[in-house]
């Protein structure tokens, strides 16, 4: 554990050493904070319209019409931001030999994902802590409810750890950092769009397509609903793509 | 301290290294000599446990490399060609990470990474980059990564490649410093830093070990007759004569001549030494004695004949194989 602790130590300040973190963080801030405008507008306009009908405003709910559309947009800018955390992990090691230090210590390849699986999620973890601002300012002036809140966190983070893992699993096959976000991307974008193909017809391919979408698992959460299903799935993602990394990474070895 | 045994590696259908075996005793300098792609990195990636054998056994610290990793790597240090450095971390900052994961207790930590930035001359650059290091720092902050845990057992993949002659001597005597504590193997292409710095020579060529032995030993093997060179001044007519004279004597060749300074190769039996009576004849017969030395076969030549023989063996093999 102490290893785990050490590498992923050094995977942070190395994201925080190259402008890596800077602009992964910074775009997203700006992004969060340009979604978050606009659909605060958007709940204003529609509880203002509401008032004038003499409906009750009470009935509009902030959490359900405004943050879960929020949400929503994040996990699409995830699919862009996400790639360009993962993509240099094993990529740059290899390319800079590194990789031979990190294997010739008395470290397990367990270690080494796990080690640098936890860094890659403390970046992610810095970078949603910017929204906290902004739902903090929701606290302030309104009355949202926390628990959905705190639920759409989890989400998130299983979410984001499982595209993590899946991208540490890319960046073991490649020395190229270029390459490495371009796989990736695809592959989160193939996971998020398989249930498409599913949504024409009925029975076991629609429901395995569904199952398997990424993103299908994730509303649930906004709404303040902790199911097994999605916390199994996205575990289960998240065990799977590091399994795969570690036995790249033995694989690799066995290559030379 | 280091056990091979009859060690294999193969890519697909190509031999990188085939069936070396050889032993390392605790304390000792084992040099790793051979052309590039011989397989010397290889066989050290495999002793490192960076990459798994085909077949054989290694054991390094009294622990099998495949069968307990975590405990050999505990006790070994290991510098590959390139330092493996984190560009974007000072070199404090690097030596603590390093220290970490090879298992420094955090109590010990500072004070060891003190003692090896010192040992190896790099505290005045401690807060630098390593990306902003010159070869020769790098190449040290290499060493005192692999020396970091006080491992037993060092490989060191061509220490002083790159390095300008200074850095060179001083990698070597630091190199020899640590013999002793350390056992150490280190492999290079460069013959003089064999016979400098190692007490005992593995010869690879082709992924075959071809000789192990001591650079002296090595020499006088190769060495089938015993060839003086001796150069004088005003000889008469029929010097070669009076020199196949002497006793011993048994092969006397002009080897150069400028003006009236001749020199020439005499060959003796074996195991005799005729110095005296060469020089003895020289006076005697009233020549200016300007030269006489012992010619040796220098490790170059002895690299070459062992890794062309071991060459023209192969292909031998083959044509056989063949017809």
């Amino acid at each position: 554990m102490r290893n785990v602790l050490a590498i992923a130590q050094k995977e942070i300040k190395s994201y925080f050493s190259s402008p890596i973190a800077y602009i992964v963080i910074g775009l997203f801030a700006l992004f969060y904070g340009y979604f978050y405008a606009v659909y605060l507008q958007v709940f204003l306009r529609d509880s203002m319209s509401m008032g004038q009908m003499g409906m009750n405003q009470q009935a509009m709910n902030v959490n359900q019409q405004m943050l879960r559309p929020v949400l929503q947009n994040v996990t699409v800018l995830l699919l862009f931001v996400l790639p360009a955390i993962t993509m240099r992990t094993y990529a740059e090691e290899r390319r800079s030999g590194t990789i031979e230090l990190m294997l010739t210590s008395p470290v397990s390849d367990v270690e080494i994902v796990l080690g640098k699986f936890l860094g890659a999620l403390a970046l992610y973890a810095v970078m949603m802590s910017v929204t906290l601002v902004h739902n903090g300012v929701l606290f302030i002036y309104g009355h949202p409810e926390w628990k959905p809140i705190l639920t759409s966190y989890l989400g998130l983070m299983l979410l984001g750890g499982s595209f993590l893992s899946v991208g540490l699993f890319i960046s073991t096959l490649t020395t190229n950092q270029i390459v490495a976000y371009i796989a990736t991307f695809s592959t989160f974008l193939l996971l998020w769009v398989i249930s498409w193909i599913g949504s024409f017809s009925t029975g076991m391919f629609t429901d395995v397509t569904a199952y398997l979408s990424i993103i299908e698992h994730f509303d649930d959460f906004t709404k303040g609903v902790i199911d097994t299903t999605h916390v199994i799935y996205y575990l289960s993602m998240i065990t799977f793509g590091l399994f795969l990394t570690a036995r790249s990474v033995d694989t690799e070895r066995w290559r030379g | 301290m280091i056990e091979v045994q009859h060690l294999t590696k193969r890519y697909g259908r190509f031999t990188a290294v085939d069936d070396v075996s050889f032993r390392v005793e605790r304390g000792e300098i084992l040099g790793f000599l051979g052309p590039n792609g011989a397989g010397k990195t290889t066989t050290m990636r495999i002793l490192t446990g960076y990459m798994p054998a085909t077949e054989g056994k290694a054991i390094v610290a009294g622990f099998d490399v495949f069968d307990q990793p975590i405990e050999a790597k505990r006790r070994t240090g290991y510098l590959p060609e390139t330092p493996p450095l984190y560009h974007d971390m000072t070199v404090q900052d690097y030596l603590t990470f390093v220290a970490k994961i090879k298992g420094v207790p955090s109590n010990e930590r500072s004070q060891r990474i003190r003692a090896i930035m010192a040992k190896t001359r790099i505290d005045d650059v401690a807060s630098k980059l390593c990306a902003r290091l010159s070869k020769g720092y790098k190449q040290r902050v290499g060493l005192a990564q692999a020396l970091i845990h006080n491992p037993d057992v060092l490989i060191l993949d061509e220490p002083t490649a790159g390095l300008d002659p200074k850095q060179i001597i001083e990698t070597r005597q630091l190199i020899k410093d640590l013999a002793g504590d350390h056992t150490i193997i280190l492999s290079t292409h460069i013959l003089p830093e064999v016979s400098q710095t190692c007490q005992r020579v593995v010869i690879i060529s082709k992924g075959h070990v071809v000789a192990v032995d001591t650079p002296d030993n090595l020499t006088a093997r190769l060495r089938g007759s015993e060839t003086l060179y001796l150069q004088v001044d005003a000889v008469g007519t029929d010097a070669v004569g009076t020199l196949e004279r002497i006793a011993g004597v048994t092969r006397v060749v002009e080897a150069d001549r400028r003006d009236s300074i001749i020199g020439y190769e005499v060959e003796s039996e074996q195991g005799r030494d005729i110095r005296r009576e060469l020089s003895r004849a020289v006076v005697t017969n009233g020549w200016g004695l300007l030269e006489l030395r012992p010619m040796r076969m220098s490790l170059e030549e002895i690299f070459l004949s062992l890794t062309t023989e071991d060459a023209a063996q192969v292909q031998a093999a083959e044509e056989t194989a063949h017809a």
